[in-house]
């Protein structure tokens, strides 16, 4: 029996686990997939938004702000890469620059710091291959990109070592309480506890209502994006916004912390969790991206995605205790900017839990993480830690330098990868140009080593994403 | 110092490494990023091989082995599972294995990375993104090497050699291989593979095809849809196929792989994707040479060992003798030529022919190849039956013809 069980071990449910875990009291995290920060967390632009956006007031405005204040001291303390460039959102003409001036209102309401309205030739000091269109901005100096999944694996992977049962591949089926005590019935077991805080993403609203009257309704907007290739990357340097107007928010063309370009994404309402990408909508963004930039090569894309984003009917994050069910507390509808949010709003969760009973904080609790990534380390740090673990002298991954001691690291982390992209999303190995072309092989056969499995059992990513199917004849030699 | 460092241990850089040997360079480093010499060759183990260089057909291995051999008797040092991390143009090269992160020196540097597949990312092939699309190389590197075949109902994307070869390769294995799609109105392989891989196992090839949607069930691939494209590439609405399989195989193009040659500001050709080179496959920083598929995409393995030769003379003759040349002109390519290699060459030169190598973006029938001066006069022409864009093509420029040039000399091709 658990004190509180998290449902959805996505970026916000990652967060609640990190901060709950400092206190005295038992959580379980359960999870759907075989891998944390493996739904709408793994697939969006990785932008930390400033906070100009949301209405004064919101939810989105508050967690949003106190998010982005939060997140570059938080990614120091678990050694993630963050990068703090700043965004421009691009005015083309009159009607734009009156948009802009509205932003800025908006976001000083909002308690943004560091706003400019810049004039077309500021703007273009800043980037300065923006397309000829552009005639101004509003610049905002404390929006910043992340990494994305490795930011929620290693909120993860603290709250495990702080105690919490991450419990993988549980998908939720029924939830039944009885005496005030929740019982949780997913694919692999029965979980019990006294508190329940619903992070399902896409399927909050279905999980609330495995026990609860219909409170909000999910609904899946899909948005698609070009990742392109580093050569690329270099043609961007912040985070770039068009101005929303009539025909819709724009597209973004941002850098990532990694180096690409990544451009995108459209929004497009779904029917489910449905992550194809289309040439309508890949078409759609190539030529909309035009307007921020017109000397985009998308013949150096090197892969195409599709992110599912969890908007509510709330147009606004629900952040509550069921209205139907106590002791039932909902982070749900977290469409962008869920992603900057998400940490203050874990960080809130102790306040609810607190007006039911008193939980103190631990004596010894870890806040930090620290990871290997050998390609960043000096010429003298390389050398010492290859003497130290010669498998650091050897790489796996040519196109982003991973080595094989930075592979074999991730199996005695915390969270231990359980399929290719796993060791992705923890090394960047397969992320670069060759897409795993070369490395592939590799990696798959370490992970084979290192799980103990048979070839046909070796995941991509998801349950039944197996890449082997028979053996070779075998013969006479 | 090293008198010469090889970056790369695939047919380019063996056959340069021992023919500089066998020109006198004495201390010469190859460096290999793989655990076995040989590289793309090691899981090419159809035959084919060594027509032209061996009079024989070997197979990629037995390709290989004739170097290897050759190389283990003398005292060229070879450094595998080793990967170069950085280079400059003063000719450094920072290495890394599992004895550490170094900083080694030559005199001269030849280039040999060979190229790596262009992806699904490249033609942005929209639909799901589960299991069961990989590159056809990969998928042959797990079937050659590993023992292990990626599926059972396949089609292939892209009519590239390697895609060809994988259709039968996985044919014999007892996969059945439904269709090969390619986007063009002709092959990208080899005629002698269109005819051995897929006519010869019935597998059907659909020339202006395309991939307009791969569907996924259960996180891995359950079925395409493939439509007609018209000639500007669009494509054609209600013309769509559907095909159930469980893989795609895409064999869409190589890049050659010159991060590196980034790295020491080498100058690239954007149409090539590889260095800008003079005649003795110099780049454009002194010193440094290059060869194979890091330069341009061959057809034939014998084709870069030749190729490498020519580098490694070269670079023996940067390290051991004056240099003759004190200019030098641009070779111009006229549509449908995408490109020439080289780019550049200087003059004068001891040499009595210049090799002009190309590729056309079109099927031509017989049409004659000419070259012109900067005045527009023709200086030399050759008949061909046919030039395709699947074969690469090559002329031999008499150098007396051009020694006088100021400027450039342009190559275009005339139908009949």
């Amino acid at each position: 029996m658990y004190d509180v069980i998290i449902i959805g071990a996505g970026v916000v449910g990652c967060s609640t686990a990190y901060w709950l875990s400092q206190y005295e009291m038992s959580i379980a995290l359960l999870e759907t997939h075989n891998d944390v920060a493996n739904g709408t967390t793994k697939a969006n632009s990785g932008c930390m938004h400033a906070g100009y956006d949301p209405q004064p007031g919101s939810l989105m405005a508050k967690y949003n702000v106190e998010g982005s204040l939060m997140a570059k001291e938080l990614c120091e303390k678990l050694d993630v890469p963050y990068s703090n460039d700043g965004s421009l959102v691009l005015a083309y003409n009159q009607q734009d620059r009156q948009t802009l001036q509205e932003l800025y209102k908006r976001g000083i309401e909002n308690g943004v710091k560091e706003l400019y309205i810049l004039d077309e030739k500021e703007t273009r000091k800043l980037e300065p291959l923006l397309s000829e269109k552009v005639v101004g901005s509003l610049y905002a100096k404390t929006s910043a990109i992340i990494d994305p999944w490795q930011y929620t694996i290693a909120l993860a992977e603290v709250a495990v070592e702080n105690g919490v049962d991450l419990k993988l591949s549980n998908e939720v089926k029924a939830i039944t309480k009885e005496n005030d005590i929740f019982t949780i019935t997913t694919s692999k077991g029965q979980y019990r506890c006294k508190y329940i805080i619903n992070a399902a993403g896409v399927y909050s609203d279905v999980v609330h209502e495995m026990i609860g009257e219909k409170e909000f309704t999910i609904i899946p907007v899909r948005g698609q994006y070009f990742l392109l290739d580093k050569n690329e990357g270099e043609k961007v340097h912040l985070t770039l916004f068009q101005c929303p107007s009539k025909y819709g928010k724009g597209v973004a063309v941002c850098p990532t912390v990694h180096g690409n370009m990544i451009v995108g994404p459209d929004a497009e309402t779904v029917q489910f969790e449905d992550l194809a990408t289309t040439t309508e909508a890949l078409n759609y963004i190539k030529e909309r991206s035009a307007l921020t930039m017109d000397c985009i090569n998308f013949r150096d894309n090197i892969r195409n995605f599709a992110g599912v984003r969890a908007r509510s009917d709330r147009q606004d994050f629900i952040i509550e205790e069921s209205k139907s069910v106590k002791n039932f507390y909902n982070l749900a509808g977290m469409a962008s900017p869920g992603l900057t949010a998400a940490c203050a709003i874990g960080y809130h969760v102790i306040d609810w839990l607190n007006t039911k009973e008193r939980f103190v904080k631990k004596e010894n609790y870890k806040e930090t993480r620290k990871k290997v990534r050998f390609k960043d380390l000096s010429f003298e740090e390389k050398n010492e830690m290859i003497a130290k673990n010669p498998a650091y002298g050897r790489i796996i991954c040519r196109c982003e330098q991973v080595t094989e001691g930075e592979i074999l690291d991730c199996f005695n982390s915390p969270i231990p990868p359980q399929s290719i992209d796993g060791i992705k999303r923890r090394t960047n190995a397969g992320m670069g140009r060759c897409q795993s072309g070369f490395c592939g092989e590799k990696v798959a056969m370490i992970l084979k080593e290192k799980l103990n499995i048979e070839f046909n059992e070796i995941l991509l990513d998801k349950e039944g994403s197996n890449i082997l199917m028979s053996k070779a004849k075998e013969g006479d030699y | 110092m090293y008198d010469l460092i090889v970056v790369g241990a695939g047919p380019a850089g063996l056959s340069a490494a021992l023919t500089a040997y066998e020109n006198g360079l004495k201390k010469i480093l190859v460096v290999e990023r793989d655990k076995e010499m040989g590289g793309i060759l090691n899981q090419c183990i159809h035959n084919g091989f060594g027509l032209h260089l061996f009079k024989k057909e070997l197979t990629g291995p037995e390709f290989a082995g004739r170097f290897i051999e050759k190389i283990k008797e003398t005292d060229i040092e070879i450094m595998l599972d080793t990967m170069v991390l950085d280079m400059d143009k003063n000719k450094n090269v920072y290495i890394l294995n599992t004895n550490g992160y170094k900083k080694l020196s030559a005199k001269a540097i030849i280039l040999a990375m060979g190229c790596r597949e262009r992806t699904r990312g490249a033609i942005a092939t929209p639909g799901d993104r589960g299991a069961g699309v990989y590159t056809a190389g990969a998928a042959q590197r797990y079937m050659n090497m590993n023992g292990y075949s990626v599926g059972n109902k396949v089609v292939i994307l892209g009519s590239g050699d390697i895609g060809l070869i994988m259709a039968r390769r996985m044919t014999l294995e007892g996969a059945k291989v439904l269709a090969c799609i390619e986007i063009n109105p002709y092959s990208a392989g080899l005629r002698r593979n269109i005819k051995q891989c897929l006519e010869d196992f019935d597998i059907p090839l659909y020339l202006s095809h395309t991939i307009t949607d791969i569907k996924c069930t259960n996180n891995r691939v359950s079925k395409v849809i493939i439509s007609k494209v018209d000639e500007a590439y669009n494509i054609i609405e209600g013309s769509e196929i559907e095909i159930k399989c469980d893989t795609v195989l895409l064999s869409i193009g190589l890049i050659p792989e010159n991060e590196l040659s980034k790295e020491a500001d080498i100058t690239i050709d954007e149409r090539t994707k590889g260095p800008v080179v003079y005649e003795n496959m110099e780049t454009s920083v002194e010193g440094i040479f290059c060869c194979g598929n890091v330069v341009q995409v061959h057809d034939l393995a014998d084709n870069v060992a030749m190729e490498a030769k020519k580098a490694a003379k070269a670079a023996c003759k940067y390290i051991l003798e004056e240099k003759t040349f004190v200019r030098e002109i641009k070779v111009e390519a006229n549509k449908p030529i995408t490109y020439t290699i080289p780019q550049k060459i200087h003059l004068p030169i001891e040499e009595k022919v210049v090799d002009i190598s190309f590729r056309t973006n079109k099927v031509l029938d017989k049409c004659v190849i000419k070259v012109t001066n900067s005045n527009g006069e023709v200086v030399c022409k050759y008949p061909r039956e046919y030039v395709i864009p699947a074969e690469l093509e090559k002329i031999n420029v008499p150098v007396s013809l051009i020694k006088d040039e100021q400027n450039s000399i342009t190559i275009y091709i005339e139908e009949d």
